[in-house]
């Protein structure tokens, strides 16, 4: 099943309640999902010139992190949520992230960019959203998911959303069919992939796309011929983020829209809190159709 | 619970309203009631057996008025995937949109949508009356058994593949046929039909001039001896 959502707030003022009104969505969508959850945040708030890498611990101690890395690396800051950790430095996404990959091969690289921070965890939706303390979180747009594992185990690895370049991600309700096929192709063009699962496929390839500087809207409507199965997407870049249902469209999704933001969620209860819901524009996103909000 | 005001979200369960509504003896003098805040909450309004007349006001989610025998429900606000499921009687009525498979398998009565509809309006359906304002999504009539659908909007990709029974009644224009479906003459009886659907759904700027009748060409329900090197 799975339950997505996706929230663009439109205005700066509203920025500062990001958090709190994503885990309002993804605590209503722990129905749908309720073996793990995770969410991206997007914040341009910072200083262009850090990266953001958002990593999760797996057991390792977080002092014994920092203590090596702040040794290694300067102009360095560390956030401790949970079993994550938020590193933001300078240091270019190539060094740093073969360098953690080497040091530290028990931390695995949740996602990485300019903006974006991204946490995941097994468990109940409600309580991981507690956990991550995302009430706090402030930014311009989210992405977030809950989990009922198909594909592959319940895992962190196997959580959404996937993010596979700097300041993607991609969360995905239903399951593709040829992702085996897709994946060797996309190693041959030099992907690298961590875990089985599907959507993980799905985003590398988004991301292979957007590498080969097509626009979004390009790549999710080339994504209706090349991917096989069944699929509702959110797909997020620092920019905003895009919705596409399959053509079949057995899985759902509903949009509201007003003047203060964009919501999209598997269904209206994940949204039924967010302020004058009932007076947005609702409506379902049609099958094969790319929708796109952001700057 | 007793209480009739309570039939409000923040104040009370799905579970507890569900219950309520369901329960209601045919010997109760009180018939009116208001469901508030649905939120979106699945399953609302389910398995109601009484001739009682239902308001809800505000967006309801999957399966509301499922089952449904003889109850009025009256929905201000859209309705979620599979509304009135499997309905036996009595009649629905929405005033925003419906989600995908609205009216499915369902047997009796009538379901009103304002808006539009998604995919698999009607899927095989089995005698229920679907009167839809506005357009429909793709695969509308899918294995229709019997029954009617009055669209006076759109319909989507493949209108009434692999029907049976069912008749549609369609205003504006399909985007394509299903397997079996086809166009046929509308007779007297047809058009006594499309006038009743047009007054239930209080439908004035309609008339039975501006609608087109398909159905089945019944060429899929008997095994087409040419066929035979397929198996």
């Amino acid at each position: 099943m799975c339950g997505i959502v996706g929230l663009y707030l439109k205005k700066k003022k509203l920025h500062k309640k990001l958090g709190f009104y994503l885990s309002g969505m993804l605590d209503n969508m722990s129905s749908r999902g309720p073996d793990s959850a995770g969410f991206a945040i997007y914040n341009n708030k910072e200083s262009k010139k850090y990266y953001k890498y958002s990593l999760c611990l797996n057991n390792t101690l977080s002092s014994d992190f920092e203590q090596v890395v702040k040794q290694k690396f300067k102009d360095i800051t560390i956030k401790n949520i949970s079993d994550h950790i938020v590193v933001q430095t300078t240091t270019t996404p190539k060094k740093f992230i073969s360098y953690i990959h080497k040091n530290f091969i028990p931390i695995s690289l949740v996602g990485y960019g300019r903006s974006i921070e991204i946490f995941k965890q097994v468990g109940n939706p409600s309580e991981i959203v507690k956990k991550f303390k995302l009430e706090n979180f402030s930014g311009s747009h989210a992405i977030g998911h809950t989990r009922m594992a198909t594909e592959s185990a319940i895992t962190v690895d196997g959580s959404h959303p996937y993010s596979t370049g700097e300041d993607e991600c991609l969360v995905h309700n239903g399951s593709l069919s040829n992702h085996n096929n897709l994946r060797r192709e996309l190693i041959k063009k030099g992907k690298k992939f961590d875990s089985l699962n599907d959507t993980e496929v799905a985003a590398g390839y988004i991301s292979q796309k957007l590498s080969e500087n097509k626009s979004m809207k390009k790549t999710l409507t080339e994504s209706l011929t090349d991917l096989d199965g069944f699929y509702t997407f959110i797909a997020g870049t620092n920019k905003g983020f895009a919705v596409l249902r399959d053509e079949i469209a057995c899985k759902p999704a509903v949009i509201a829209e007003n003047n203060d933001y964009v919501a999209v969620a598997s269904e209206f209860q994940a949204m039924a809190h967010l302020p004058y819901v009932n007076k947005s524009n609702i409506y379902e996103p049609k099958p094969g159709v790319v929708y796109t909000w952001g700057k | 619970m007793g209480k009739i005001e309570n039939l409000d979200f923040k104040k009370n369960t799905l579970r507890k309203i569900n219950n309520y509504l369901q329960n209601i003896s045919y010997k109760n003098n009180k018939r009116e009631f208001t469901v508030k805040n649905p939120s979106g909450h699945h399953a609302l309004c389910a398995g109601l057996t009484e001739s009682i007349s239902v308001k809800i006001n505000g967006h309801v989610g999957y399966y509301c008025g499922g089952m449904n025998q003889k109850a009025h429900i009256t929905i201000n606000g859209n309705a979620g995937t599979g509304l009135g499921e499997n309905m036996m009687s009595g009649l629905i009525h929405v005033k925003g949109n419906a989600s995908q498979s609205a009216g499915a398998t369902a047997h009796g009565g009538t379901i009103i949508i304002d808006g539009d509809t998604s995919s698999r309006c009607g899927i095989s359906m089995k005698g229920i009356d679907i009167i839809v304002k506005g357009s429909v999504g793709h695969m509308s009539g899918f294995m229709a058994q019997s029954g009617t659908m009055l669209i006076c909007g759109d319909a989507g990709e493949a209108l009434g593949d692999s029907i049976y029974e069912t008749v549609i009644y369609l205003a504006g224009k399909p985007k394509s046929l299903g397997v079996d479906c086809v166009e046929k003459k509308i007779n007297k009886k047809d058009i006594k039909k499309i006038e009743d659907l047009l007054k239930i759904g209080k439908i004035k700027k309609y008339k039975v001039k501006h609608f087109k009748k398909f159905g089945s060409q019944r060429k899929l329900y008997n095994f087409n001896i040419d066929n035979i090197s397929d198996y």
